[in-house]
């Protein structure tokens, strides 16, 4: 693991406490589509009284109120990465300073999210002798340090990195360790990794926007959080988050997010399908996707027709009219690619496996009618449509499917899960004596 | 038909990076409260203190404030008309009148009530004095006036004094006031309430008292004339007195040639004989004299 970004990671984490300390807390989607900002407003005692965060992975929703919404269509963003560094500025400019006038207040640490960078999903695991009898976050650490961490290439870096479940001796299945009594501990963790152009990329926009990066997560973990509901985080559920540009595929199980994927496909594919089919602007083939998009066709369908402009028309008048019909047939058989691509991912993680195999679609490709159906056939499992969940002054127009990413940063920021980076790690080879000096004072007194 | 003007670009609403600076620094509360608060208080601050500083324009403002406060003070419901002084004797009331120094009339805005209360107040005769603004114009000074009960020497000087003590006024010669008995001796004025009892005990030799005598401020000496003194004792004075007060009524004890009674020691009572007794009972003769 790249050391530096083990230190940023930390630095972060140290700017959102004290973002939350303030009470003013920037949360940043950018998407393929859309960009979009919240304000949020902590409310420092509620978030004391709530309890610790293993065991209510949404429950920092209660202690947050937004104050301040804005979304615009972005810019210079391909497949969930920045691909026009000036563009993306001013796409994020736009929507922080229209969130920041709507609250009326100034925002200095985001939190940020995004799909692209290509996520990879490792689990790892370590063993460490417990050191005093008792579990103390030295163990976890210890352990957490003890994991042999695989070759994840060259120019990856680490975005998550979270234990998701402890063994002590051989009782297993612990999520929190801490206090109980034991000789040796062994951890699972569930590594993400995503190229390291990527968060350069969203940390330098961030830095020309004058803004204060206090987190990054990938938009797949940030979305289950929001889409599922605490029950189904504990039973296990996959999350597929369907993006303009990108889908990305999370699993969750015992609350903790242990598989995460992309797929290079969206609702603009869409689109774009149907303006190829149909020669119309790609505005058009927007409009007639949203309007009249459907997944299954029924023979009332043959007799609606929909007026299309054609690409390049000299006059106004010059239409072509499609039956829905002929619009479904165009949008099906891309929606059914993307849920086999999910389908492939799902089962490359070993979801059958799970206890129980539920899957949420949501993202804003999944707005369009009789997707679950379709779903429920491609993969062959129970599927609903998940909406975020509700935060308070979160406005009705933020309460879509497609803000679920949003929604699910605002929870993940305002309580984290437990990364590898909150525990003390020994150091392999100790270039600090004093800090280990400490340590040892610290262990032994 | 394609239209003939082209439509117009959609304006991108990305705000550009010197207005999203502004933006956030308008919306930084020290900012805003700078340029709301401080920068308008301190411009403020600034043209009036420069203003200030021309002498012409401080002197209109004196000018104006004095106008103004001439202008309230002149109003008819301030006017003080009358001076009342309530209790005291008539030379007292004269003397208050002269002590308070008011000219009438006065605005009520314009005096100071407590000074007149302190002026009065320090007179001699005066025990206490209220003053008070009444409606219908009138400043009314109720004193309490004191009560002279015995004379005090102090040196040469004479002076009347009160019950408690406090020197009332001057007294020119022991003769104006023949009524009130004399004291003198240091520490003569914290005692006179004792003073005035014994003098009220003296009744026998009422006539014959010129005074009493404090003596190193513990106790009295009733000086008779003749040069006679009865030396009472620091305690129990009273019944002491009352002993030679039975002596004399039943033997006429100090009509006798006795310089001294001394009863300073309650055991044992002594006289001091004049010289003619002395002599005489040298002489075994009984004359008018007789010791115990």
């Amino acid at each position: 693991m790249s050391l530096r970004l083990f230190e940023s990671q930390r630095f972060m984490r140290d700017r959102l406490r004290a973002a939350l300390r303030r009470g003013t807390l920037g949360v940043l989607d950018i998407g393929s589509s859309k960009i979009a900002c919240l304000v949020l407003k902590v409310d420092p005692e509620r978030l004391a009284a709530l309890p610790p965060p293993g065991r209510r992975a949404q429950a920092g929703l209660d202690a947050i109120r937004v104050a301040g919404f804005a979304n615009t269509q972005s810019r210079g963003v391909a497949m969930g990465e920045i691909a026009a560094m000036d563009e993306a500025e001013r796409g994020i400019r736009t929507v922080l300073a229209r969130a920041q006038r709507h609250a009326g207040e100034r925002v200095d640490q985001v939190v940020v999210c995004f799909s692209g960078g290509e996520p990879r999903s490792y689990g790892v695991s370590g063993e460490a002798e417990v050191a005093q009898g008792e579990v103390a976050a030295a163990d976890i650490g210890a352990a957490l340090a003890a994991c042999e961490l695989p070759d994840f290439g060259q120019g990856r870096d680490v975005i998550h990195a979270q234990p998701v479940n402890f063994t002590l001796d051989h009782r297993t299945g612990l999520s929190d360790p801490r206090g109980q009594v034991g000789a040796r501990l062994a951890v699972d963790m569930h590594m993400l990794t995503i190229s390291h152009a990527a968060i350069r990329n969203v940390a330098q926009v961030v830095r020309r926007c004058d803004l204060e990066l206090a987190g990054i997560a990938t938009s797949a973990y940030a979305s289950g959080l929001a889409a599922l509901v605490e029950d189904e985080m504990e039973l296990g559920a996959a999350c597929i988050d369907i993006g303009a540009e990108t889908t990305s595929v999370s699993i969750f199980l015992r609350r903790h997010m242990i598989f995460a994927d992309m797929i290079r496909l969206g609702g603009a594919h869409v689109t774009q399908d149907i303006a190829h089919a149909f020669a119309a602007p790609l505005e058009d083939a927007e409009r007639v996707k949203t309007k009249h998009g459907e997944c299954h066709a029924t023979t009332r369908d043959d007799r609606e027709l929909i007026e299309l402009r054609r690409i390049g028309a000299e006059r106004e008048v010059e239409r072509r009219v499609i039956t829905r019909t002929d619009l479904i047939g165009v949008i099906r058989p891309r929606m059914e690619e993307i849920l086999e691509e999910a389908r492939l991912s799902l089962d490359a993680a070993g979801f059958d496996c799970l206890p129980s195999q539920r899957v949420v679609l949501t993202g804003g490709g999944s707005l369009i009618p009789g997707l679950e159906t379709l779903a429920a056939g491609v993969l062959d499992r129970q599927v609903r449509t998940g909406r975020p969940l509700r935060i308070q002054g979160l406005p009705q127009a933020a309460a879509a499917a497609q803000f679920a990413a949003l929604v699910g940063l605002a929870a993940h920021a305002v309580r984290p899960q437990d990364e590898c980076w909150d525990f003390e790690l020994p150091e392999r080879e100790g270039p600090l004596r004093l800090g280990r000096a400490l340590r040892w004072l610290r262990q032994n007194w | 038909m394609r239209p003939l003007r082209r439509r117009r670009a959609r304006r991108d609403p990305a705000p550009s990076r010197l207005r999203y600076r502004l933006t956030r620094l308008w919306l930084s509360p020290w900012a805003r409260r700078g340029l709301t608060v401080v920068l308008p208080a301190a411009l403020l601050i600034a043209l009036a203190a420069g203003q200030l500083r021309r002498p012409e324009i401080r002197a209109a403002i004196a000018a104006a404030a004095a106008d103004l406060r001439a202008t309230i003070e002149a109003r008819p419901e301030f006017r003080l008309t009358r001076l009342e002084v309530v209790g005291g004797s008539a030379a007292l009331r004269a003397e208050v009148t002269e002590a308070a120094g008011v000219g009438l009339p006065v605005s009520s805005l314009a005096i100071d009530i407590d000074a007149i209360r302190r002026r009065v107040a320090a007179l001699g005769a005066v025990a206490d004095a209220r003053v008070s603004v009444s409606a219908g114009g009138t400043l009314t000074i109720s004193v309490t006036e004191r009560v002279p009960v015995a004379i005090l020497r102090r040196g040469g000087a004479l002076g009347l004094i009160d019950a408690e003590g406090h020197l009332i006024a001057r007294l020119a010669a022991r003769a104006a006031r023949p009524d009130l008995p004399l004291l003198a001796g240091a520490g003569a004025e914290a005692a006179v309430a004792e003073a005035l009892e014994l003098v009220a005990r003296a009744g026998p030799v009422a006539g014959r008292l010129r005074g009493l005598v404090r003596v190193g401020e513990r106790r009295w000496d009733l000086v008779l004339d003749r040069g006679q003194r009865i030396m009472l004792p620091e305690r129990g004075a009273a019944e002491a007195l009352d002993r030679v007060m039975a002596l004399q009524r039943s033997q006429g004890v100090l009509d006798r040639d006795v310089t001294r009674v001394d009863l300073r020691d309650p055991a044992r009572p002594v006289l001091r004989l004049g010289p003619r007794a002395l002599r005489a009972r040298r002489d075994g003769m009984h004359p008018d004299g007789e010791d115990t």
